[in-house]
């Protein structure tokens, strides 16, 4: 194949504490580098510092990136960024820089949905083929479907994301952010034996986070210095709690849609208790699961690259005044013009 | 375990994500059991007590329902060893759901009968929620529709309380509502004023539904307000 019928895109993702370009080419991944910003332990991460953290490291990405990509400018088609959902300021510094270098290289711009990137990236690497969605991150929790060009809500979160509710109760314990809190509660959640009751939340198809993390968040010192159970039991509890009614609503949209595969993406989606549990459920019904590993799960470039590589095939541009970023994109509110 | 061991002659009827559903004859008559079979990718103590809990709940709230009125199955028997409901099974009935996608689709008249339709779930639902009760799974396919022999009204039955509790709150009302609507609307394409006419005859028909409806508009808001970080 001629390289003049190949496309390829570069896409800079920093919605959160990660900031990622990668690049692709008709679905090969060229690079993917990344940078993380970690806070210190009991702390979260601000806008503003998230920024300043960005707008350090990212030129050094990107000449990483086209470097492991032994690429030029010239070389690109497309320049994709992401547009939203996520925080404001350093969904700006990404932005400004995508904007930039689209001008200077004189290549087109390309606004992604950030779920929509997952969910393209999680297909394109697992080459599912119509699967029931969950997508499970710091900042997200919904369980997606697509039908007539749309990537539709199903099932969600009517509070907090769930990898929220682990990141804050890793604060409440004080567990290390590096390289991500919800990796170490994993790990300590393996050590864990004793199951503690935690509230269960289902409704309907959502479910909701925040009342079992102000539980646990009121309980968790008490029961720890009373010697009631262990910071791992803890950890293993609220994993199998939480974890579960993921499944549960899951499970329920794929009986309402008669789907036999599931996708999981998103940074929770790297935890391999909750792929292990949706696996079990998956095998009793007799559908397949998909999983990627924290290279695609957790948020990177070329996640960006590939939705903006199948926008941009399908004919999307994003003119330079349509360039603004914006906090809160709902996964729906996009037209799926690349799938029929 | 007498109750599975009943299930081997029973007709399966489905296998939901919750549980199976059995056709049976029991005591002579016409009987669907629930079995709340146990989920292997749960702590088996955690399922333990959600399927006991679940199983609970959904008697408690039936019963409290039929007490106030409210047209729902008659629970014959329980096991709670097997976490099996023996109830009554609504013969000659059609869901809701069919129902609404039928009329849809033949349009002969059929816009005052939807209409009359959802004024009446309306109104069910607004002396459910006045009983305190929060179904907590409505869909349009956990309503039946029964002909009744007599006069010819068909009768407005509830069914599939397994994801109900008893609450007063009226955010736990707006929120029973809130999944009515995301099922309604996406299951039946272009029946938001349909929906609408549902949730005046809920407000006119409860004593308690300003509230309600409060919660409602904010949980609907809540989707397109958080902060999606990650």
């Amino acid at each position: 194949m001629s390289s003049a019928a190949m496309t390829v895109v570069i896409g800079f993702e920093g919605s959160a504490n990660k900031i990622g370009i990668g690049i692709i080419r008709d679905g090969e991944v060229l690079s993917n580098p990344r940078r993380t910003y970690i806070t210190p332990p009991g702390q979260g991460f601000m806008p503003s510092d998230t920024a300043r953290h960005h707008r350090a490291v990212i030129l050094t990405v990107l000449k990483e990136a086209l470097e492991q990509a032994g690429l030029k400018p010239a070389d690109i088609d497309c320049v994709a960024y992401t547009k939203g959902p996520g925080m404001g300021a350093p969904l700006v510094t990404v932005a400004l820089v995508a904007r930039t270098v689209a001008q200077l290289w004189g290549k087109p711009l390309l606004g992604v949905n950030h779920c929509i990137g997952h969910i393209e990236m999680g297909r394109l690497i697992t080459k599912a083929n119509n699967p029931t969605v969950l997508y499970v991150s710091g900042g997200n929790t919904q369980v997606i479907a697509y039908s007539e060009r749309r990537y539709r809500i199903f099932g969600e979160t009517i509070d907090i994301a769930v990898g929220n509710c682990l990141d804050r109760f890793a604060r409440v314990i004080k567990i290390s952010n590096d390289p991500s809190p919800g990796y170490n509660i994993e790990q300590m959640a393996k050590k864990g034996s004793q199951y503690v009751e935690l509230p269960y939340t289902v409704k309907g198809m959502d479910v909701s986070f925040s009342g079992i993390l102000s539980y646990i968040e009121e309980a968790a010192n008490k029961m720890l210095s009373s010697g009631q159970c262990t910071a791992e039991d803890l950890c293993f509890s609220l994993q199998e709690t939480v974890f579960s009614m993921l499944v549960e609503i899951t499970e329920r949209a794929m009986a309402h849609c008669g789907s036999q595969e599931v996708l999981i993406v998103g940074g929770v989606g790297c935890n391999l208790r909750l792929q292990e549990m949706m696996g079990v459920m998956c095998q009793e019904r007799g559908a397949k699961l998909f999983a990627t590993d924290e290279r695609f799960c957790i948020d990177n470039g070329a996640m960006i690259a590939q939705a903006g590589w199948e926008m941009f095939r399908s004919g999307q541009v994003t003119e330079l005044e349509d360039s603004w970023i914006t906090q809160r994109y709902r996964t729906d509110e996009v037209e799926v013009t690349w799938r029929d | 375990m007498a109750a599975l061991d009943f299930l081997k002659t029973a007709e399966l009827l489905k296998q939901g994500a919750e549980a199976r559903v059995y056709r049976a004859e029991f005591l002579g008559k016409p009987t669907i059991v629930k079995e709340r079979f146990p989920k292997r990718y749960r702590h088996p103590t955690l399922d333990e007590k959600l399927t006991h809990r679940r199983t609970t709940q959904e008697v408690r709230s039936i019963l409290r329902c039929r007490r106030a009125g409210i047209r729902a199955p008659v629970v014959y028997f329980v096991d709670y060893t097997s976490h099996c409901i023996f109830l009554e099974e609504i013969v000659g009935s059609s869901t809701v759901r069919d129902h609404i996608a039928s009329s849809q689709q033949s349009d002969s008249g059929t816009e005052q009968n939807l209409q009359q339709l959802a004024e009446r779930v309306g109104q069910i639902l607004a002396k459910m929620h006045d009983e305190d009760v929060i179904h907590g799974d409505l869909t349009t396919s956990n309503m039946l529709l029964r002909r009744s022999q007599k006069d010819g009204e068909s009768e407005l039955v509830l069914i599939d309380f397994g994801l109900s509790y008893i609450s007063a709150l009226p955010e736990d009302k707006g929120v029973d509502l809130y999944v009515l609507e995301k099922a309604f609307l996406s299951t039946h394409p272009n029946t938001e004023e349909l929906f609408e006419k549902l949730l005046k005859s809920y407000a006119a028909s409860s004593k308690k539904s300003s509230a309600v409806i409060k919660k409602l508009d904010e949980v609907r808001l809540r989707g397109r307000k958080r902060s999606m970080v990650g």
